[in-house]
């Protein structure tokens, strides 16, 4: 399936990319992301990340459609 | 508009206006500031992004929960984007409520959902010439510390 991916302040500077679409098995959200993060080897998991598909927050555990948006968010810091 | 995202300086005073109520007794405000210092180092300024289609969008939950679960009559949030200075306010929370107690725990609330669940990173800008996001809001909350971990 093909999925959209977007990277987010410091997940942006690690992948080194805002977005790329890719060509995927299919899966979780974190597994999306393990393959990402074995595609780009500065992209690290980090505590406390989050996940939004098609601008809803979601889980890391959510399954995967096709075509979907997902947006990784690093560790959020507001205020 | 209950949470907005503003590219421009905070109106305090608009902020206050908008929850006023001849029905309330209680206005409590926290402003965010940009301090000139964090973790032992030198702030010189500091960069906010912030991921509006969601950050808006949640940020509205945040205020309908507040709503919902205290005693209060008006809410809102406001939160800065963009290149700040010190001193500048960066995020505003105002709670209107008959009585006291409801509006301070309300306003508690309010700023801590943001700063944990909002699409919205810091990047500071230090003195000694270097930057880096801060990222250690939930880190802090999930039990580990800066050993345990890289902010680059």
């Amino acid at each position: 399936m093909k999925v959209r991916v977007r990277y987010f302040a410091l997940f942006r500077e690690q992948a080194g990319c805002d977005s790329e679409t890719v060509e995927w098995s299919g899966g979780t959200a974190a597994e999306l992301f393990q393959a990402m993060a074995a595609k780009h080897p500065l992209l690290q998991t980090q505590a406390a990340a989050l996940v939004a598909i098609n601008d809803e927050m979601s889980g890391w555990e959510t399954h995967l459609n096709e075509a979907d948006e997902v947006l990784f968010f690093p560790p959020v810091a507001g205020g | 508009m209950k949470f907005s995202v503003s590219d421009t300086p905070i109106d305090v005073q608009a902020a206050k206006s908008a929850v006023s109520d001849t029905h309330c007794g209680a206005l409590v405000v926290f402003e965010g500031w940009i301090r000139d210092h964090n973790e032992g180092r030198q702030v010189e300024r500091l960069e906010y992004e912030v991921y509006r289609p969601v950050a808006e969008k949640e940020g509205a939950k945040i205020i309908d929960e507040a709503l919902t679960r205290f005693a209060v009559s008006h809410a809102l949030c406001i939160h800065r984007e963009g290149l700040l200075e010190l001193g500048d306010c960066a995020v505003i929370v105002c709670v209107s409520a008959a009585h006291r107690d409801a509006a301070f725990e309300a306003c508690r609330y309010i700023i801590d959902q943001a700063k944990s669940r909002l699409p919205i990173w810091k990047k500071e800008h230090y003195v000694a010439g270097v930057s880096e996001w801060v990222n250690c809001e939930r880190c802090a909350a999930a039990g580990h510390s800066h050993g345990d971990h890289v902010h680059e």
